[in-house]
């Protein structure tokens, strides 16, 4: 059993509630915790917090908490989320919003320094460009 | 029939083999195109907010290209490229104020683009509408009898707004293979995402990936894995010697695009493609198929 956790006003950031709907353009609220994507996405396993949890936090406007998690850069944008939600719920708009929300104030997560010499003399690319284009504002 | 093609850059490079093979299986089935004289990188990963342009004007612009040149089909082989540019065109099409504002960044090109004039075809849909008949006609080696594991990805299929084909349970690679020849495998990892560009910076999600969706391909008896993306392409090929160091147990396959196929099958030169570039060597399974 997981600890029941209590929910306190200074969680909730109305404004980052506002700035990523206006990114996403996505109704969250239609979500009914089905687990659909979360059964679907092929890397689930290696997030933090599965993609209906992260749904559930932004209903409840815990985004600062959202913003601190791997999850949205684990994924990988490959949308079979949003296809399998009954709801139609683009799952991966609001992963994409998270992403864009802690690069627009941070311009880029991670560090591209880190590749691997040996990988980044092979990559082609599709591989690289798509990988700025994600992790870098 | 007449089509613009827009290869994208890396069908120029690690891809290779996907243009030659793909430009002359279309030269075989009667279809010239043309490559745009100019075209840009379309972004590769479409940029899935609402609110910032600025992502849409590398995809519009090389999409005012196509439309200059005349054609209102334009072949994208490449799957990112396909998705980014189909998805564009969802975007902004019938959307005047946005258009307003791309064209406002846009000072190099003088055409107009309301996004609904270019109609951009992957290669699987354009041989559907070359006909499955014609197609067959053209197979010379009939009797191969290659047992072929069909990966479609992600691109192609998600979001269902631009899908080629149902999104759960799509049969048109299927249906091209039949028609050529060969035996489809049962593989139900066939539209798993492959972890795409987190090969950059968390390679061992891609390996994770490659190790189920190879493993489950080889446990159905396929001699081969045969895909579309470029991306998935280089996920599943060099990687999985790095499985095998790992896991002596984990058995290779070879992977191929299916233009390279479907051209040994028409019996065309096996020498307009390099399979040098190929990391796992398909040369022995497709010599013992009779195919080179």
């Amino acid at each position: 059993m997981t600890k029941n956790k209590t929910v306190s006003a200074h969680q909730i950031s109305h404004e980052n509630v506002d700035k990523l709907k206006d990114i996403s353009g996505v109704n969250v609220y239609a979500c009914y915790q089905c687990g659909n994507c979360s059964s679907a996405c092929p890397a689930v396993e290696f997030m933090d917090i599965p993609p209906h949890q992260i749904i559930r936090k932004v209903q409840l406007g815990f985004i600062d908490e959202l913003l601190e998690s791997e999850t949205p850069w684990i994924c990988a944008a490959c949308i079979t989320c949003t296809v399998k939600c009954p709801r139609g719920v683009d799952i991966a708009k609001v992963m994409e919003a998270l992403r864009q929300l802690v690069l627009r104030s941070d311009f880029e997560h991670g560090n591209l320094c880190e590749i691997e010499d040996k990988l980044r003399k092979k990559l082609p690319q599709i591989a690289l460009i798509g990988n700025f284009r994600k992790t870098i504002l | 029939m007449q089509l613009s093609y827009y290869p994208g850059c890396t069908l120029k490079t690690d891809g290779k083999n996907f243009e030659t093979s793909a430009l002359a299986v279309l030269d075989r089935l009667g279809v010239s195109v043309s490559e745009l004289e100019d075209w840009y990188c379309c972004g590769v990963c479409f940029s899935q907010t609402q609110d910032n342009l600025m992502q849409q004007v590398a995809p519009v612009r090389t999409l005012v290209k196509a439309k200059e040149k005349g054609n209102p089909q334009l072949l994208a082989l490449c799957t990112m490229c396909f998705n980014t540019l189909k998805r564009s065109i969802e975007f902004i099409k019938n959307d005047s104020e946005k258009m307003d504002t791309i064209h406002q960044f846009m000072d190099l090109e003088n055409t107009q683009f309301f996004g609904d004039e270019i109609d951009v075809v992957d290669i699987l849909t354009l041989i559907r509408q070359i006909g499955l008949e014609k197609l067959k006609e053209a197979i010379v080696k009939t009797d191969a009898g290659l047992k072929i594991a069909s990966y479609y990805g992600c691109m192609l299929l998600r979001p269902k707004e631009i899908a080629i084909d149902s999104p759960d349970d799509p049969v048109i690679l299927e249906e091209i293979l039949e028609s050529a020849g060969c035996e489809n495998v049962y593989f139900p990892f066939r539209t798993e995402c492959c972890g795409s560009y987190q090969i950059v910076n968390k390679p061992n999600i891609v390996k994770d990936r490659a190790k189920k969706i190879v493993n489950s391909a080889v446990k159905n008896g396929a001699d081969l894995i045969v895909m579309l993306c470029p991306l998935c392409y280089f996920n599943f090929d060099e990687i999985q010697l790095d499985i095998k160091k790992e896991d002596a147990s984990f058995q290779t396959i070879p992977v191929l695009y299916i233009t390279q196929l479907l051209a040994l099958l028409m019996g065309l030169d096996p020498h307009i493609q390099d399979f040098n570039l190929h990391a796992i060597d398909p040369r022995p399974v497709l010599k013992r198929k009779g195919l080179l």
